[in-house]
């Protein structure tokens, strides 16, 4: 029996002590962005104030791409790790390649993350405040943008790394069906590798040229369309991990098993196939899109809800299935027989209902014409602060609860602050979000510092803007204290002793993979088809921005003109020739 | 592949309402004819604003009985004019471009809304009914001074309306 209680970091300690690794940049990421987070929540709402507003933006981009990019990749990096090593049963084939990528994507944060705080400090000159989406001209200064690049790089190699595991697995395993949550890493790689083809031209062949001096300007409607390429995509790759738990971990935690593993494979094959050719949804009220495009971006989307709502109709008929397991009756009643007091269950239950509040909110973002009224505005963000925030933030806590002990062999520092952390953190983002919506719809807009104007006021149609305001500021202050329980909790748990038996198994789905089809696992075929779809939906939107405005603008100069740092080759040729003597 | 039968029941409502949705958004579009902004406002050089006929000197133009054209320059960060003047109960078309970086235009409490890009003529039309005041917005941000970004849209009953300065009262 000792073997069945045997822990992922007893059978691969190596392995264990990179996901580990990953988590801790994760979580290091995480406390950094939630105390930004705070600072923007006190400031807007005017409570209590100690910057001045035009560092507000440098808050605001640190607690952007802290959040979104290093907590949530560096997450998947390491629950994906844990999750192909773990269903393969395999080791990485070069584990020090491994190490290579981790640590690649490590440099690229720590430079794009030192580049955005350096903000704070003028006297040096160097700064990136140009959020999370680093629209031109808005300009950041190189760094900001080689960061990025050496980040991408790290994933895209932690996919080489996955595949590779993978391929030798199927050399000596040629007739088996790939393993449920391999399955879904490959898909979730392949629909990164489409994903990124937008991001990466933007950054290499415009922004990162134009920021070094070499080119004079750029079309900015077209680096934009490029960032939305990947910018829609991307958030499907901070979903997919919690989605991972939900439908590999949250049924045994319920106290069943996955309703259907045949429908898992579909769901996460629709994400590859229509996550991509959706982009032009966050441009519905750009100038220079003919309305066509903007509609077929619409009807994609559309369609996009359907793995979620299929997702919806599992993890639920998952956790019933659990509940029954363990003697719960009646139409409803069955809710009270799961297990409430376990922190990872409660924390992703809560999760998975936000979720369905913000995919309501999301279905009217994505409605082209309704669009108009929220386009911009507070919304927004009270949108997405329910989806990544919540629903896959909340997820990856939740899992940690599940999956500390297995990585480090110690048992968690309390269970009860587990609980209350996941609760505190659904409660402070309903009033958070709650207010966000309701503001929102008032035309209160996002990312300003200020946004009490001198010229007018917003109207409510009930309660007051005073009202909204309060219900953000507490919201988020009790945000940050369920991060500091969290974290505090975790560190706590690394006093605890080592013990023996802290595994845990993953049962089998009811209905197992020999259910479904074998095309499913063809990863050819799918990653061919996403990018016929990419090319139908992008092809004529970007011939036609880079035929109307040109492939490097009608002009415009870049903003902040005066960062310091800036690269002229001329002046570097004129170095060189100096130093070596030669005449001009 | 075994699909059980509240999962296909499950799947033909999901198809039915993304289905609901896109006919809503296409009756929108087609029967009640809201429509987007697109790429008809066309190009410009957002350096050589000045030397353009009309954007070097924004303001309202009236193009007929009723109709209003409004060219706005968005810049860091202020919006040209302010306040913009039109009539009551007319038809006003917005033609708002960017000197600089990406701004963005939204008429509070209103469905007016648009982005406002360098180099791109945002075009949008809406009808002008009640006299009031109404703020505007850049809620795209713009620098460490996008905060400050506001402007006025005025809107004054028909008899007080002086065509001849361009809507800069």
């Amino acid at each position: 029996m000792s073997v069945e209680r045997e822990t992922f970091a007893d059978r691969y300690p190596e392995e264990a002590e990179l996901v580990r690794r990953s988590f801790l940049v994760a979580f290091t990421a995480l406390g950094l962005g939630a105390l930004f987070g705070i600072i923007q929540a006190l400031h807007r709402t005017n409570v209590l104030r100690f910057i001045p507003s035009t560092d507000y933006y440098t808050v605001l981009t640190a607690h952007g791409v802290l959040l979104v990019i290093v907590f949530t990749i560096f997450y998947l990096v390491g629950l994906y790790q844990w999750a192909v090593t773990r269903s393969l049963d395999r080791s990485p084939t070069n584990i020090n390649f491994t190490r290579a990528w981790l640590t690649l994507m490590t440099i690229g944060s720590v430079i794009t993350g030192l580049t955005i705080l350096l903000g704070f400090v003028d006297q040096i000159g160097i700064s990136a405040d140009v959020l999370f989406t680093f629209y031109a001209p808005l300009q950041a200064h190189p760094l900001f943008y080689t960061g990025l690049v050496v980040f991408i790089i790290g994933t895209w190699l932690a996919g080489v790394d996955w595949f590779r595991t993978w391929l030798h697995w199927k050399q000596d395993n040629p007739d088996e069906r790939i393993p449920l949550q391999t399955f879904m890493v490959l898909t979730t790689m392949i629909m990164w590798y489409v994903a990124t083809i937008g991001v990466a031209i933007a950054v290499l062949f415009f922004l990162l040229p134009w920021s070094l001096g070499l080119i004079e300007t750029v079309n900015p409607l077209l680096t934009r369309t490029l960032f939305w390429f990947f910018g829609h995509p991307v958030v499907y790759f901070w979903l997919l991990p919690a989605y991972m738990l939900w439908y590999t971990v949250l049924p045994k935690l319920a106290g069943g098993r996955l309703f259907s593993d045949p429908l898992a494979r579909v769901v996460f094959v629709l994400f590859v196939l229509l996550s991509t050719p959706v982009g032009i949804h966050h441009q519905y009220v750009d100038p220079g899109i003919a309305e066509g495009f903007k509609f077929i971006a619409m009807t994609n989307t559309m369609f996009l809800l359907l793995p979620s709502l299929l997702t919806a109709f599992t993890v639920v008929a998952s956790m019933e299935h659990g509940a029954r397991q363990r003697g719960g009756e009646g139409l409803f009643r069955w809710l009270t027989a799961l297990p409430w007091r376990d922190p990872a269950f409660t924390g992703m239950a809560l999760a998975g209902l936000m979720f369905a509040a913000g995919g309501f909110s999301g279905m009217i973002n994505a409605g082209m014409n309704i669009n108009y009224l929220v386009h911009n505005t507070i919304w927004v963000p009270g949108h997405f602060h329910l989806t990544v925030g919540t629903a896959v933030a909340l997820t990856m806590m939740a899992g940690t609860y599940w999956l500390w002990p297995q990585l480090t062999n110690r048992r968690l520092y309390s269970r009860p602050i587990g609980l209350l952390q996941v609760v505190m953190w659904f409660g402070g983002m309903a009033l958070m979000s709650n207010s966000m919506h309701v503001a929102g719809l008032y035309g209160v807009p996002r990312r300003t510092a200020e946004p009490q104007y001198a010229g007018f006021d917003f109207q409510t149609a009930f309660g007051s803007i005073a009202e909204l305001n309060v219900q953000l500021a507490v919201g988020g202050t009790l945000l940050f204290v369920s991060t500091l329980l969290f974290l505090g909790n975790l560190a706590l748990s690394l006093g605890n002793p080592k013990v023996d038996g802290l595994g845990q198994t993953l049962p089998e789905p009811l209905s197992g993979p020999d259910d479904s089809p074998r095309v499913l696992d063809n990863m050819k075929l799918w990653a061919g088809i996403a990018l016929v779809l990419v090319l139908l939906a992008y092809a004529l939107p970007l011939g036609a921005i880079v035929q109307n405005g040109g492939l490097f603008g009608t002009g415009g100069d870049a903003y902040p003109v005066s960062v310091l740092g800036r690269f002229d080759p001329g002046v570097g040729l004129d170095a060189v020739r100096e130093l070596l003597g030669v005449g001009r | 592949m075994h699909i059980h039968q509240y999962e296909k029941l499950w799947l033909g409502m999901s198809l039915l309402l993304i289905v609901g949705f896109i006919a809503t958004i296409t009756y929108g579009a087609v029967g009640v004819g809201v429509s987007m902004v697109d790429d008809s406002g066309g190009n410009v050089d957002p350096n050589s604003l000045d030397e353009h006929p009309e954007f070097s000197d924004p303001g309202v133009e009236q193009v007929g009985e009723d109709e209003y054209e409004a060219y706005v320059v968005a810049r860091q960060f202020i919006f040209q004019p302010d306040p913009i003047v039109v009539p009551a109960n007319s038809t006003v078309t917005f033609y708002v471009t960017s000197a600089d970086v990406i701004h963005g235009f939204a008429v509070v409490g209103t469905n007016a809304n648009t982005m406002v890009i360098p180099g791109e003529v945002a075009e949008i039309t809406v009808e002008v009914n009640e006299a009031g005041e109404y703020g505007i917005v850049c809620h795209e941000y713009c620098g460490d001074g996008h905060h400050t970004m506001e402007g006025v849209l005025r809107v004054v009953p028909e008899g007080q309306y002086n065509s001849s300065d361009g809507g800069e009262q």
